[in-house]
Formats: structure tokens, C-alpha cells, sequence
């Protein structure tokens, strides 16, 4: 033993020196393979003329999107078209994370129905959708749009104003106005009021231990700054019905066929995979629970409400938290079918600059930054929902 | 006074079942709302039937060319006649097509035999290393007389099957290693870990197909060029590691505290630890996520369309781009694929189904 401990050997069979040497190798073999890249690629773009840095973003874009949330013109700079990339992304993004949830949950409930045939229909609805390829889908939903629908002129109508045709999906629009904003930040207040009163109401309930009924006082919290702020302004609502003349479509707000495909493929593609999860977050509430809420008492809603729910949330929250972002991270697949998302805007960027390194890695920043944004943002709404103790 | 019953109870009939016509159609007309649904969902299912029937069958052409699938309204059977082999193999050369069927054959054998967990060991593990090999020389050529076949003619369903089979195997290893840095005590090696996984993670995997695309090139010294194929597959790998090492760190976690502890007063160092009890006992826990896995890598890799490399997805849809048939074709071709990805990954799913039991049942 003494003779081990003298021998210079030691310090091989030494934890903490094996520790450091193994986060020394490795932290150098990781810097070492940057700078071997860096240098590769510094040495390539040199060769190849390849500008570098970001200035590439105050020139001039020159080239057309066809679809912009905000004004947009081909003078415009890349930073700009880069910024409508990632709004048209958000946009088409958030619509389809609510539609999805909306038609999951639904399709969740049929699958939960005490009708064979009905919970049979949803699960084979869960099953195609799951296990067909997005792109594909996606390829599919814009071959319809584009072949199978009527043109223009002979458009569907599929609910008043609302008209479908290759050309795309024209919904009415709202001429958005000052007054409305005014009345937007008013909703918003009555949303915060209507925060604090069932925070009070909830509190008082707990003291006293009096239930009584606090729907209609956090109701009229809600609703009383809109509906004060639409009296006192008294807007001229505008809204702009789209016409069908004789060739074409005027007014309302015209959604292109790439955008519509891209939407109805992702809502469909995550709906089934909502539907399963919400199944089982309902699933793996037991039975008893149920049983032990009434026998306490409570009516089948307040069972919902106080027992039921809160559980299911807990088992439903992380999993839909990363279909959130699979829905947001899959907007990319955009390009394929030409719609003018983050991704699409990068690759025109690349190619009419030359630039490849620095669009991939501004547009996969802004995914980064994104998803950590929202599954910070889930994981803390988790943290509130779980269990404490 | 007695308290104790001296005699038997009356021997009772069990309670019939309510059977019959009755009884079998309370679930679908019970209730009046239920009639409604159920009156309903056969609407639709009718409605369904009859216009596949319609557009496969009724309306369908099953003979002649473009022309003739040009004036009728159903499917169009020629098509496939036409195009089939095309949409399977792609660009291989035609009369050397033998070799992706029997690499594909010898890929679905080693699945189908692979599939009985009674089967599972060293010697199957070497089995796969054999037959990926033979599968490779097979497709590549260059060797024992075949004609050699570069990558770039590679194409249809053996790529899809080669870019989502080999993309989760070699993530495999990697993402053992991943998850075992992000577990592990040394700060350094968990960051980085963490930092690779959560910036996989975080990012769609067409970022990472155009990175290994478009910004590979650039990164390799001069002189030095990467297939397009292999670098489309490096970028698979790597993305599916960093989603097999929340598997496996999944599975890590699963293992009582226990277990580590007993292996370390054995005197076992951290690698023999691992190699010996961990992860023999987390693989076990990972297998059903992992098969769920691949069916989704399964499906991803149709991405690869967008780098431009010829997989299934590709060769269905440029075989409906021929001029011949553009503009007459426009749904058969999409609706033979969805069939086709349609019944492998249900194929998969149930058999993720039937090891979640298998285990389950091993277990208690």
C-alpha cells in the first residue's frame, strides 16, 4: 500500500485528476474541431470570394414574398424579409396549434365515446394521420387545393363569405381602425380584472368556506371594459365582405393555396396527435376519483372543475407542450410546398447572396430561441400545475 | 339465540346476461342522441366507401396510356403499370434492380427475425453487421462481377429504408454516449452534452439537412468532399441521437438508485457498471420508445426531398412530374405512397404495442 501511494503512478488512479483530465480532453477536443472548422470555412469563403458577417442584411432583398403580415416591398432590406419569414412562421404556426387543439380535443372525446362506431371513426382518423408523413400529407393537401377545387369564379361558398376555390381560401377582414385598438387593450384589462376577482373570490372561498356562485361577478369583470370602451367610442365596425364577380374575387382577405395546405396539413397532423394525449390525460384519471368527488358531495361540473381537470392537466401539459413545439418546428416544411415562411425567406436569401453560413444560423437562433421560449413558459406553467409537496 | 346461519344458502342461477338483438344494439341506439351519432357515422362511412369504390373502381381506368386516364374521372391504373418500378427503386439502373430487392428482402428477413425478443443477443447483433454489409455491397457494387452503382442513382423505398434504418442505428451508440455525458458528474462533459442535445433538439431537422447540405462543404478542408447521400445520412444520425439520448436517459432514470450502488460495492468501475447492469436493464425499458421513435424517423426522412436526394416521397412525385403523366396524375401517386408509409408504420406500431406487453408481462 505504501509503496502504491509513493509511486508516481498514483496519480493515475487518482479520482479528482482522472476527473479533470477526462473535462480537459474533452473540452479540448470540442475546441479544437471549432477551430479546425472555422478555419476550413474561413479558408474556403476566401477562396470562393464569399462575403461574410451579417451586412448582407441592410441590402436590398430584390426579391417578391407573396404573402406579408406587414407592408413589404422588394426595395425593402433582407433584415425585413427575414422579419416577415418569421411572422408569416408565428402566424401559421399559432393558428394551427389552436385548430389542432380544438379538433384533437373533439376527436379525444369521440374516441372516448360509449358509441363503438363513433370512437371506432376517431380512431381510424388518429391512426391514418399518425402514421402518413407530414410532407406528404402536406403535398396531398396542396394537390387538392390546387386540382381538385373549382377555379376562381365558380368558387365554394362554404359558409356565408367565406369562399374556397384553387386560388385559395377568402375569408372577410376587419379594416383594422384606432378605436379597435382602444377596445383590444380594454379586453385585455377585463382579462386581468377578471384574474383578480377570482383570485379574491377563491381566497374568500377558502376562508369562509362558503361556495357560492362567482361566475357571473368574474363574467361581468371580463366584459364590462370592452363593452364600457364600445359605448363611449361607438366604432363604424368595417369589415370587408369578399364579393364574388364575375372572374374573380374582390375584397375580404385573401389566403393563398399554400398557406391554406400548410395549415390544414399541420392542424390535421397534430390533431390526432392531440387526440391522444388528451385521451389519455382523461384515461388516467381512475374512476374513484369521480365516485370519492360526488360522494364529497360535489356536482358532476364542480367534479370536473376541482378534481378531474386539474389532474388530467398535469398528465396532459408536457406532452402537448412538445407537440407545440413539433407543430411550430414543422411550420419549415413550408418550403416544399412554397409558402414564404422563416425558411423559405433563408434559402432565397442564401441563394441570391451566396451566403450560406450566416441565414442557417440566423434562422435556427430564432427556432431556438423560440422553442426554449415556449418550453420555458410550459415548464413553468407545469411547475404551478403539479404536484406540490 | 343463534348468531351463525346452521344451513346453506339457496344454491342461486348466476344472473343471465342480457343477450340478444337487444342487448347487442344498446350501445349504438341506447339512447336517442346515440342513434343520431350512430345514424350519422354510418352516413359518413357509407359516403366514404361509396366514393372510394367510385374513384378506384367504377370511374377508374385500367387499360391504355395518358390518353385514356386523361377523359376518365377515376384512378388511373396504367400509371402504376408504368411507373411502379420507377417509384420503388428510381434511378437503378433497370436491369440491375435483382439487388435493392434482395437487400431489401434480407433487410426485412433480419427485422422479421429480430422481432421475437427471444432471439436477442450478441450473435443477432452480429447477424445485422453481416447482412448490413452484404445489403451495402449488393446496392454499391464494384465487386464479385456486379456492376458498380454510384449513390446518386440510389433512390426510392431501399433509401428511405437505408436513411431511417442506418440514421437510428448509428444514433444508437451516439445517443448512450450523449445521455450518459449529460448524467454524468463532470461539469464540462454534461454541458456540452446538454448543449449538443437541446440544440438538436430545439431546431427542425430541415436546418440540420440544409446544414449538412449546404454548410458542410464549407467546413471541410479543401480537396476533401462528402457524398451527398452520407452527408444527408450524418445528418440524420445526428439529429436522431439527440432524441435517442432522451430515451436512453429516460431509461437511466428508471433504474433504482439501488442497482448503482450494489454494482459500485462490487467493486465494478464506471464502465463495467454501465456495460453489466445499467443499461442491459434500461435498454430493456427504451426498446418500445425507441421503435415508436423510428416510426416518426421513418417518416421524417421524407425530408431529405428538400435537400434533393431521391427517396420514396421523390420518386412518387417526379414519377407524377413526367410530362407524360403531369396534369393527369394528381392523386394516385399520393395516395399509393400514404398506403404504402401507411401499412410499415402500422406494421411498427403494432409490434411497439406487442413488446410493451411482452415487457410488461416479463416483468411482473
Amino acid at each position: 500500500m505504501q509503496a502504491a501511494s509513493d509511486s508516481p503512478w498514483r496519480i493515475v488512479y487518482d479520482v479528482r485528476a482522472r476527473a479533470i483530465f477526462y473535462q480537459v480532453a474533452c473540452g479540448l477536443a470540442v475546441v479544437t474541431i471549432a477551430v479546425f472548422l472555422f478555419h476550413n470555412a474561413s479558408e474556403n469563403l476566401a477562396r470562393q470570394n464569399i462575403a461574410t458577417g451579417f451586412s448582407y442584411l441592410w441590402r436590398e432583398a430584390g426579391f417578391v414574398i407573396s404573402q406579408s403580415p406587414i407592408a413589404y416591398q422588394p426595395a425593402d432590406t433582407y433584415a425585413r424579409a427575414l422579419l416577415v419569414g418569421i411572422l408569416n412562421t408565428i402566424r401559421v404556426s399559432a393558428l394551427a396549434v389552436v385548430l389542432a387543439t380544438v379538433i384533437g380535443t373533439l376527436v379525444a372525446i369521440g374516441r372516448l365515446s360509449s358509441n363503438p362506431l363513433l370512437s371506432r371513426i376517431m380512431m381510424i382518423y388518429v391512426e391514418i394521420l399518425r402514421n402518413v408523413p407530414l410532407l406528404l400529407l402536406l403535398f396531398l393537401c396542396y394537390a387538392v387545393i390546387v386540382t381538385s377545387l373549382p377555379p376562381v369564379r365558380d368558387a365554394l361558398r362554404i359558409l356565408p363569405s367565406v369562399y374556397l376555390s384553387n386560388g385559395g381560401l377568402v375569408v372577410p377582414s376587419v379594416r383594422w381602425s384606432d378605436e379597435l385598438s382602444w377596445i383590444a387593450l380594454a379586453l385585455v384589462v377585463g382579462i386581468a380584472a377578471s384574474v383578480v376577482v377570482s383570485r379574491a373570490l377563491r381566497l374568500r372561498r377558502v376562508a369562509t368556506g362558503m361556495e357560492r356562485r362567482t361566475w357571473p361577478l368574474i363574467a361581468g369583470a371580463l366584459l364590462l371594459p370592452p363593452i364600457l370602451a364600445i359605448l363611449i367610442l361607438r366604432p363604424s365596425l368595417a369589415v370587408d365582405f369578399p364579393e364574388l364577380g364575375r372572374f374573380r374575387l374582390s375584397g375580404g382577405a385573401q389566403l393563398m393555396p399554400e398557406f391554406v395546405a400548410l395549415l390544414v396539413g399541420l392542424t390535421l397532423g397534430a390533431s390526432a396527435n392531440v387526440a391522444e394525449i388528451v385521451r389519455s390525460g382523461i384515461t388516467a384519471i381512475k374512476k374513484g376519483q369521480w365516485e370519492a368527488a360526488s360522494s364529497l358531495g360535489l356536482r358532476r361540473s364542480m367534479s370536473l372543475r376541482l378534481v378531474i381537470l386539474p389532474q388530467s392537466l398535469r398528465v396532459i401539459i408536457p406532452p402537448m407542450t412538445s407537440t407545440y413545439l413539433n407543430v411550430f418546428k414543422n411550420s419549415s416544411l413550408a418550403i416544399a410546398i412554397g409558402y414564404p415562411d422563416l425558411v423559405m425567406v433563408s434559402n432565397t436569401t442564401m441563394n441570391q447572396t451566396g451566403q450560406a453560413i450566416e441565414p442557417i444560423a440566423l434562422f435556427m437562433m430564432v427556432y431556438l430561441s423560440l422553442s426554449l421560449s415556449i418550453s420555458a413558459f410550459m415548464n413553468w406553467y407545469n411547475a404551478r400545475v403539479a404536484l406540490r409537496g | 339465540m343463534q348468531l351463525v346461519k346452521a344451513e346453506l344458502a339457496p344454491r342461486m342461477e348466476r344472473p343471465r346476461e342480457n343477450l340478444g338483438p337487444r342487448a347487442a344494439l344498446a350501445p349504438y341506439f341506447g339512447t336517442i342522441p346515440n342513434a343520431i351519432v350512430t345514424i350519422a357515422c354510418v352516413a359518413l362511412i357509407a359516403l366514404l366507401v361509396h366514393r372510394s369504390i367510385q374513384w378506384l373502381f367504377v370511374d377508374a381506368v385500367f387499360s391504355g396510356g395518358p390518353a385514356a386516364c386523361k377523359t376518365g374521372r377515376g384512378a388511373c391504373w396504367p400509371f402504376f403499370s408504368d411507373k411502379l418500378r420507377f417509384m420503388v427503386f428510381g434511378f437503378y439502373p433497370y436491369d440491375e434492380q435483382w439487388r435493392p430487392i434482395t437487400a431489401l428482402m434480407l433487410f426485412f428477413g433480419a427485422c422479421g427475425i429480430s422481432m421475437s425478443p427471444a432471439l436477442w443477443g450478441r450473435r443477432l447483433l452480429a447477424g445485422w453487421g453481416v447482412m448490413l454489409v452484404a445489403a451495402f455491397v449488393l446496392m454499391r457494387g464494384g465487386v464479385f462481377g456486379l456492376v458498380s452503382v454510384p449513390t446518386s442513382q440510389w433512390g426510392g423505398l431501399p433509401l428511405s429504408f437505408m436513411l431511417s434504418f442506418i440514421g437510428l442505428a448509428g444514433a444508437f451508440p451516439l445517443g448512450i454516449m450523449l445521455a450518459l455525458a449529460r448524467a454524468s458528474k463532470l461539469p464540462v462533459i454534461r454541458v456540452i452534452a446538454i448543449a449538443f442535445i437541446e440544440l438538436v433538439r430545439g431546431v427542425p431537422l430541415i436546418s440540420i439537412l440544409f446544414m449538412a447540405s449546404v454548410m458542410l462543404p464549407l467546413f471541410m478542408p479543401s480537396g476533401v468532399t462528402i457524398d451527398k447521400l452520407l452527408r444527408a445520412q450524418i445528418a440524420i444520425i445526428l439529429f436522431a441521437a439527440a432524441y435517442v439520448a432522451e430515451i436512453v436517459r429516460g431509461g437511466l432514470q428508471a433504474i433504482p438508485k439501488g442497482q448503482y450502488e450494489a454494482s459500485a460495492a462490487m467493486g465494478l468501475h464506471y464502465w463495467q457498471m454501465m456495460r453489466l447492469i445499467v443499461l442491459p436493464q434500461a435498454i430493456k425499458i427504451m426498446i418500445p420508445p425507441l421503435v415508436t421513435l423510428f416510426i416518426g424517423f421513418f417518416q421524417d426522412t421524407t425530408l431529405v426531398v428538400i435537400v434533393g436526394l431521391l427517396d420514396f416521397l421523390d420518386t412518387v412525385r417526379s414519377s407524377m412530374r413526367d410530362p407524360q403523366w403531369q396534369g393527369i396524375v394528381v392523386l394516385e401517386g399520393y395516395v399509393f405512397a400514404a398506403s404504402v408509409y401507411l401499412f410499415f408504420s402500422t406494421i411498427m406500431g403494432a409490434y411497439s404495442r406487442f413488446l410493451e406487453r411482452h415487457f410488461r408481462m416479463g416483468h411482473d
